[in-house]
């Protein structure tokens, strides 16, 4: 064939796309084909397909969407996490003369996949799935706003991981840290697919993100149950409001920045280019005004984990509700305010940063009440110290502390010294890991028995809570040393070789964080085995206080046979307290939304047009696209989008339910 | 521990609805719909920012005074405007029932939104023509940019017009449909507002400078 003609079926894309003269990308791929493989042949041979097509992957039911995005999460964790472990690796073996193992191509390209997925494809989902699955039933409502958005939403974020997990086997990712900044991503030092890979994945991921987030805050306003006000409901849902408002109100600015960067990279425009009149630093302007609220939509939700599991474990009810409702809501307006702590050393002289280092150091008093409020909720309480409450310690110590190097880093004269530098590092995974991380593990062991209708096994936890904790300190504290030391992010072999132990123990911590990640997983595999015997049919493990544990665990699939009234802020603790008797007889059909295939087919159209514009194959861009406008519009033509659950299944569910309680009694 | 106890609630609590209704289809539509616009709102004061920023880097190249023709965007601007008073005539003959007499404003709608576009058209490739290509200066790179994503709204508008002309055609002026033309009239008359702007702070404080 000729050459024009592949490059018309193919664009850039060819065999020597292939990372084959790269021995760990092939073995990784070695692995993974091989797993797959045994993943898939074991799904067709129990015949499983239909059954995860037509439960799973078509349903519009919040809670499985929700178990998805946990699931999504995860296993991106894994990848995120592999490729800590491969940077902890080289940078304690670099020394002395020493290149490590990882060239500078792939190393780049390292840092940059593990910040990417680490931040959209592990924490967005976790945090998304946790929301999704519990506000709907905190809010005592039947599903989301809009059930086919929120499935679509999810099959755009996988769309995403998809891009960036192929950019590992099919060409390279961006080598240009997770942020992307021009010049450096523009087209001139980076001609290769990995940005383009970046911007894709992003995009895609985005654009699920953003109609999620807008699907959530219209679920909270318009589907509470009679008798919740705002200042009923619980503060996990009000930090989910708050996060959705976030989201919605910062996501378009990521797409823009992205698109005017892909239009720079594709047209040839002049937006962030050194020439032409274009500027760079509005670029990093621009992506930190999304980028610093993004913080906050990550972090709010574990804020409102905290909360729950603070007042559950300690038996009373939350210290401070009402302040902590305007915390969250002032924590909310505020990050919009420090975007420019990003970037203190761009000069923009000292009026400027005087500003944002004050706006930063302002927004640590709404944190820091909500810490106390915590506290004073433990104080003088029944605390039972199970996982979710373990976290949650080890949460409030560990935060505290990434929260001091936090204003320490406001400071603009001491960000002179510390930008770039490794302290920085251990700055933000301080809080992310101890704030988001431990979040959505104290959110998954509080909220998996509601989701299976079994406990997580304690031992395997504990050993996963340990390893992470203390793998956590090992591995961050060294880098809190490096940084003030001098040391900067990034660097691939190092000359001085009185800098070695730090990272020695460095990877020592991220050796024990990974014995954590296999303790969890070991955990989730132990509490299969013996599900029966942590059984819980109560609905209610905990002896916990809101919504979501008035219902059977798992709830079925219209959550509440029906909808609840609610007299108190702690609305199943009042009924409890109140000798609530649970309703066996007058039901009715239930009316739900049915499952869609189309939000499989939109996103897998998406992901291919990334993939066509990525590789500049722009026919198969190009059919995807109207692809997409054909199923879309198709899809508005389908009328009958709900059906009614008969009031004999909900007879025979409730009435399973009765005789499982009965046994209990 | 205290439990706060509604006081109207006298004798029993009633702690779950024996008798419910379930939301009406599109109960939230409207503020799902409102909430998107305002994220797409953002779209738009991001690449306002943008040419804030940019907008007076003509990198030697060519300036607002040297490109618009202010008598075509006065035109182009009347079609959209008038674009968004049709499709109102559209919105009070659906209250009142009138199949026909919707579809026929709709249609209006739909070429007044066409010749917008054929106009903006017109004047990129004259100015593309020129050398005033989205590649010349930073300054075109926002303006083309801008100007184009509120071309490339309407042009979907115009989609989304026909795909409704045609439900209606087929359905009728069912609730489904009512809402759906609800929605499409808040897209359109917010992107009358956002080109309100565009002809403000592109054109004529573009001019003037």
């Amino acid at each position: 064939m000729s050459p024009d003609l592949l490059k018309l079926i193919f664009g850039r894309l060819g065999l020597e796309s292939l990372p084959l003269h790269e021995p760990i990308v092939v073995g990784t791929f070695v692995v993974v084909a091989l797993g797959g493989a045994t993943l898939l042949g074991g799904l067709t041979y129990f015949r499983l397909w239909g059954y995860l097509w037509r439960e799973w992957f078509t349903t519009v039911d919040h809670k499985r969407i929700g178990i998805m995005y946990m699931i999504l999460g995860i296993v991106m964790l894994l990848r995120g996490f592999a490729d800590a472990l491969m940077m902890r690796g080289q940078q304690m073996l670099a020394f002395g003369g020493s290149e490590g193992y990882l060239n500078a191509h792939h190393y780049d390209q390292v840092f940059t996949a593990h910040g990417v997925i680490m931040i959209f494809f592990v924490a967005m989902p976790l945090v998304t799935g946790l929301m999704n699955y519990v506000v709907p039933l905190q809010i005592g409502a039947r599903d989301v706003s809009f059930p086919f958005l929120n499935n679509f939403s999810f099959w755009m974020t996988v769309g995403g991981a998809v891009l960036v997990m192929a950019s590992l086997f099919i060409g390279e990712f961006a080598r240009t840290g997770w942020l992307a900044y021009p010049p450096l991503s523009n087209i001139g030092y980076s001609p290769d697919v990995g940005v383009d890979y970046y911007i894709w994945a992003l995009q895609v991921a985005g654009v699920g993100t953003t109609l999620s987030g807008i699907n959530l805050i219209c679920t909270i306003v318009k589907l509470r149950c009679p008798g919740m006000t705002m200042m009923k409901m619980p503060v996990f849902t009000w930090t989910s409001l708050c996060t959705n408002i976030l989201i919605v109100a910062s996501f378009p600015v990521l797409t823009v920045v992205l698109a005017l960067l892909s239009l720079d990279r594709y047209v040839g425009t002049n937006f962030f280019t050194n020439d032409f009149g274009g500027s760079p630093m509005m670029y990093v302007n621009l992506i930190w005004i999304w980028g610093h609220p993004e913080v906050y939509i990550l972090v709010l939700p574990a804020f409102g984990i905290f909360s729950e599991v603070t007042s559950t474990f300690s038996g009373k009810r939350l210290f401070g509700y009402t302040s902590m409702v305007y915390a969250t809501v002032v924590i909310t307006i505020l990050s919009y305010l420090v975007w420019l702590h990003h970037f203190f050393t761009m000069g923009s002289g000292a009026s400027v940063n005087s500003f944002f280092g004050i706006t930063t150091m302002i927004i640590s008093i709404p944190t820091g009440a909500k810490m106390f409020n915590w506290l004073f909720t433990m104080y003088r309480g029944r605390i039972r110290y199970e996982l979710p409450m373990m976290w949650t310690i080890a949460f409030m110590l560990t935060f505290v502390l990434g929260g001091m190097t936090g204003v320490l880093l406001a400071v603009p004269p001491a960000d002179f010294v510390l930008h770039n530098s490794l302290f920085l590092i251990a700055h933000f995974h301080n809080v992310i890991i101890g704030g988001v991380v431990f979040g959505a593990f104290a959110g998954i062991n509080y909220w998996f028995p509601k989701a299976f209708g079994f406990k997580l096994d304690v031992f395997w936890g504990k050993l996963s809570f340990w390893f992470w904790v203390v793998g956590f300190y090992l591995a961050f504290m060294p880098l809190y040393v490096l940084g003030l030391m001098g040391v900067t992010r990034r660097l691939r072999v190092f000359d001085d070789p009185s800098l070695q132990i730090w990272f020695v123990i460095a990877a020592i911590g991220a050796f024990l964080v990974f014995l954590g990640i296999l303790s969890m997983l070991m955990q989730f595999a132990v509490s299969l085995l013996k599900r029966e015997q942590l059984k819980d049919v109560t609905g209610d493990p905990w002896d916990a206080r809101t919504l979501e544990w008035a219902t059977s665990s798992p709830p079925p699939d219209y959550n509440f046979a029906f909808t609840p009234v609610v007299h108190d802020n702690d609305a199943w603790w009042d009924m409890k307290k109140r000798g609530y008797q649970r309703p066996l007889t007058g039901f009715r059909p239930i009316h739900m939304p049915s499952s869609t295939g189309t939000g499989v087919i939109l996103a897998g159209l998406a992901t291919a047009m990334g993939f066509g514009l990525i590789w500049y194959i722009w026919w198969l861009a190009a059919a995807s696209f109207i692809a997409m406008l054909v199923v879309g519009i198709g899809h508005t033509f389908n009328y009958h989008r709900d059906f009614d659950i008969p009031a004999d299944d909900v007879i025979r569910t409730e009435d399973a339910r009765t005789k499982l309680l009965a046994g209990v009694k | 521990m205290t439990i706060a106890v509604n006081p109207s609630q006298t004798g029993e609590p009633v702690f779950y609805l024996a008798d419910e209704h379930p939301h009406p289809e599109g109960y939230s539509t409207s503020l799902g719909f409102w909430i998107y616009l305002m994220s797409d709102c953002l779209i738009f004061a991001m690449l306002f920012a943008a040419f804030g920023v940019l907008g007076a880097n003509y990198a030697a190249g060519p300036a607002p005074k040297d490109l618009f023709d202010l008598d075509l965007v006065a035109v182009n601007t009347s079609m959209l405007l008038l674009s968004s008073i049709t499709y109102g005539f559209a919105m009070l003959t659906m209250q009142q029932n009138k199949i026909a007499q919707t579809q026929m404003w709709l249609a209006i709608t739909g070429l007044f939104g066409a010749a917008f576009i054929g106009i903006e058209l017109t004047e990129f490739a004259h100015m593309i023509h020129e050398g005033a290509t989205p590649q010349r200066s930073a300054f075109l790179s926002a303006f083309f940019t801008l100007v184009g994503t509120h071309g490339l709204h309407v042009s979907c508008g115009l989609i989304w017009l026909v795909t409704l002309m045609v439900q209606v055609w087929k359905f009728g002026l069912i609730e489904a449909n009512r809402r759906r033309l609800m929605c499409l009239s808040m897209f359109w008359h917010f992107l009358d507002v956002v080109w309100i702007g565009v002809f403000t702070f592109i054109y004529l404080l573009g001019v003037l400078r």
